[in-house]
């Protein structure tokens, strides 16, 4: 802990300087920030272009759906740390909620969209209700039983197209002058980049009352939390509910877009992936799990080029990287108050799944 | 739903399933040893398994068997059938040390999250498997018939078939043997004793590396074991096979209660025969979704599992 004194933080240094900044200072970079996300499908620029791949698609998919993902995944296992293994369950109930009602019913995607969310909602609080009462490592487990469950059922019946999927689910109808089409990715990134800023509004406004709170004091210390009188199963609950919300908005959105979908799309290495990302981003920290899901999913889009072995190259840096950093990239900011003598603090384990 | 075919091949159904559940039930040892002492589930044990049937593939090739070829007979084949055993047990029990020296040691050493253990050890076993998916060009391989499979008995309508027979006998030889060692041997105390306290057992003077180790070890050479089992009875391998079978004897440990030996023998052997009951009356399709219920059920009635945590209980 020593050493931590002298050596250079970015995060602190960041989070400094916002924090002296006037209010003009930070609405100026707030605004050209939000800018430069909206603006960077035009960009073109060899470093961050990927050979193999339409770079306004990978924008879209993977690297803005799993910055969308990570953070809602971020509130039930970063903020609540409650460790969920099947979280690409939710993403498939949206998708599939999308597929089913755009090709049955008339309706269009802004109608789906409220239903798919709901029904993510619904299935978060079915599968929460009775499984949170279970310890961390029996949580992992269920959540990830549950995840193969969604896909093997979408296999198995054969009304909903069995292993074969949907095809020719709509695409959203035009807003305004943005045309929804499959060749043109950039008003899908845009409607997906609006979703993203809402999302990350709504997790801060939350994270800062009592909501925040009680995650935190559960994360910490379930037993504690429910002596203190926090209602622990509640907000357990409503943490899973929310992180399904978000997976279900990205699967609606997904559905459109992609206009076919299959079961095995929605396999476990999609859930363990956007796990990935929020731990190798810096579990618990908003930005730190945005910038992990934006590496995790560009990389082997960028290293397209190795073609086969791309996916080894990514779970040797995924090893690598951990055993570097092991709390991720921007970890999250540690009590401001720390007594390095104290040494239970760093025992405990912040965050840590119990 | 077919309950006839349940009904009328009954005890030939339990007999299938127990052979499975065989192979399960060494696979979640390893499981089970591995949460016992750190409090992690080993995300790469999948691919220690698989790992395990590459090898006994190769050994096979070694010793000159080709997949055209008649089954062997006599001692030929005793010799053959041990040294395919012999090289999956030991490159499963090196990979497993491996994989906790470049996965865990460090992380551990540093005082690192689950959560971050978790993800390396996810890394690795990503790494493996897209290793054999590129040497393997996707393809699944096929296993050599080393032994005539024929049918030694017939009881109830079931037909008793030789290698399962083996399988049952050999894997219940396995358990035996490391319930042996882990509570009689020295580093079977170590172990024991870290799954306790890992503090205490420190001041004890035990090595807490070396018992981690030989904890590793231990599972390995039981998925080893699994692994041949496994391309013994069903003949075929690919690089993805550990992933189902990893799950199904993960559900095991946990079904039995994590981190206690005897759960994790019990809990295999019984979803094995559960898998084979689902598989005959729903369809193959569904047996994973009807083991999951299962598996939440006995989580919400008895959420230790059926013989409850922790391996100092495994002391008999």
């Amino acid at each position: 802990m020593a050493d931590k004194k002298f050596r250079y933080n970015v995060r602190d240094h960041a989070a400094e300087y916002w924090e002296r900044s006037p209010k003009w200072r930070r609405v100026c970079l707030s605004i050209s920030f939000i800018a430069f996300f909206y603006a960077l499908p035009f960009l073109n620029n060899p470093l961050i272009n990927t050979p193999g791949s339409d770079f306004q698609s990978v924008l879209f998919y993977p690297v803005g759906m799993y910055v969308l993902m990570a953070i809602g995944l971020n509130i039930v296992v970063g903020k609540s740390g409650l460790l969920d293994l099947g979280y690409v369950a939710f993403f498939a109930i949206g998708a599939y909620t999308m597929a089913i009602l755009g090709t049955h019913t008339g309706l269009n995607f802004w109608e789906i969209l409220p239903i798919g969310i709901a029904l993510a909602m619904f299935s978060g609080a079915l599968l929460g209700t009775p499984t949170l009462r279970l310890r961390g490592d029996y949580l992992a487990i269920v959540t990830l039983g549950f995840g193969e469950i969604v896909r093997i059922v979408a296999v198995n019946i054969e009304a909903i197209g069995g292993p074969r999927g949907i095809a020719g689910i709509p695409t959203p109808p035009d807003f305004f002058n943005a045309k929804f089409t499959i060749l043109d990715p950039k008003p899908y990134y845009w409607v997906l980049l609006t979703f993203t800023l809402l999302i990350v509004w709504m997790v801060r406004r939350m994270a800062a009352r009592r909501p925040g709170r009680a995650w935190d004091a559960i994360r910490q210390d379930d037993d504690v939390a429910q002596l203190m009188g926090v209602n622990t199963l509640k907000y357990k609950v409503w943490a899973f509910v929310l992180g399904a919300a978000v997976a279900g908005a990205g699967g609606v959105l997904y559905a459109s877009q992609i206009l076919s979908i299959v079961p095995d799309q929605f396999n476990l290495n999609v859930s363990i992936l956007i796990l990935a990302c929020v731990v190798f981003g810096g579990i618990g920290n908003l930005w730190g799990v945005i910038l992990g899901a934006t590496l995790l999913a560009f990389t082997p889009e960028r290293i397209r080029f190795l073609s086969q072995p791309r996916i080894l190259v990514f779970g040797i840096a995924l090893v690598v990287m951990m055993n570097l950093r092991p709390d991720g990239i921007l970890p999250k900011k540690k009590r401001e108050h720390f007594d390095p003598n104290w040494h239970t603090v760093e025992e405990s384990g912040e965050g840590e799944i119990k | 739903m077919d309950f006839a075919l349940l009904r009328d091949a009954f005890w030939g159904l339990t007999f299938d399933g127990l052979a499975l559940g065989a192979i399960y039930a060494l696979i979640s040892l390893g499981y089970t040893l591995v949460y016992g002492v750190l409090r992690l589930i080993n995300f790469a044990h999948s691919e220690v398994f698989m790992i395990g049937t590459f090898s006994a593939l190769v050994a096979s090739g070694i010793m000159g068997v080709k997949v055209e070829d008649d089954p062997r007979t006599g001692w030929k084949m005793v010799l053959t059938l041990l040294v395919c055993l012999i090289a999956a047990m030991l490159a499963s029990a090196i990979t497993a040390v491996l994989v906790e020296i470049i996965a865990y040691r460090r992380l551990r050493q540093r005082g690192a999250t689950k959560l971050a253990t978790l993800i390396s050890a996810i890394g690795v076993s990503i790494s493996l498997v897209e290793a054999f998916r590129i040497i393997t060009h996707s393809l699944p391989r096929e296993f050599p018939r080393i032994m005539d499979k024929t049918f030694l008995l017939s009881y109830a309508g079931a037909d008793i078939r030789n290698d399962k027979v083996i399988v049952i006998v050999a894997a219940g030889l396995m358990m035996f043997a490391l319930e042996r060692f882990i509570s009689k041997s020295r580093y079977g105390k170590g172990i024991r004793a870290v799954s306790m306290d890992e503090n205490t057992a420190t001041l004890m003077g035990v090595n807490i590396n070396k018992v981690i180790t030989v904890t590793f070890l231990a599972g390995g050479l039981m998925a080893g074991a699994a692994a041949f089992f496994y391309i013994l009875v069903y003949e075929n391998t690919s690089f993805k096979v550990g992933f189902f079978l990893g799950i199904s004897a993960f559900t095991a440990a946990v079904l039995g209660g994590i981190g206690n030996l005897k759960g994790a023998l019990f809990g295999g052997f019984v979803l094995g025969v559960l898998e084979t009951y689902t598989s005959a009356v729903f369809g193959t399709a569904w047996k994973a979704v009807i083991s999951f219920l299962i598996l939440v059920l006995v989580l919400l009635i008895k959420p230790t599992g059926l013989f409850g945590e922790s391996i100092q209980q495994a002391r008999v």
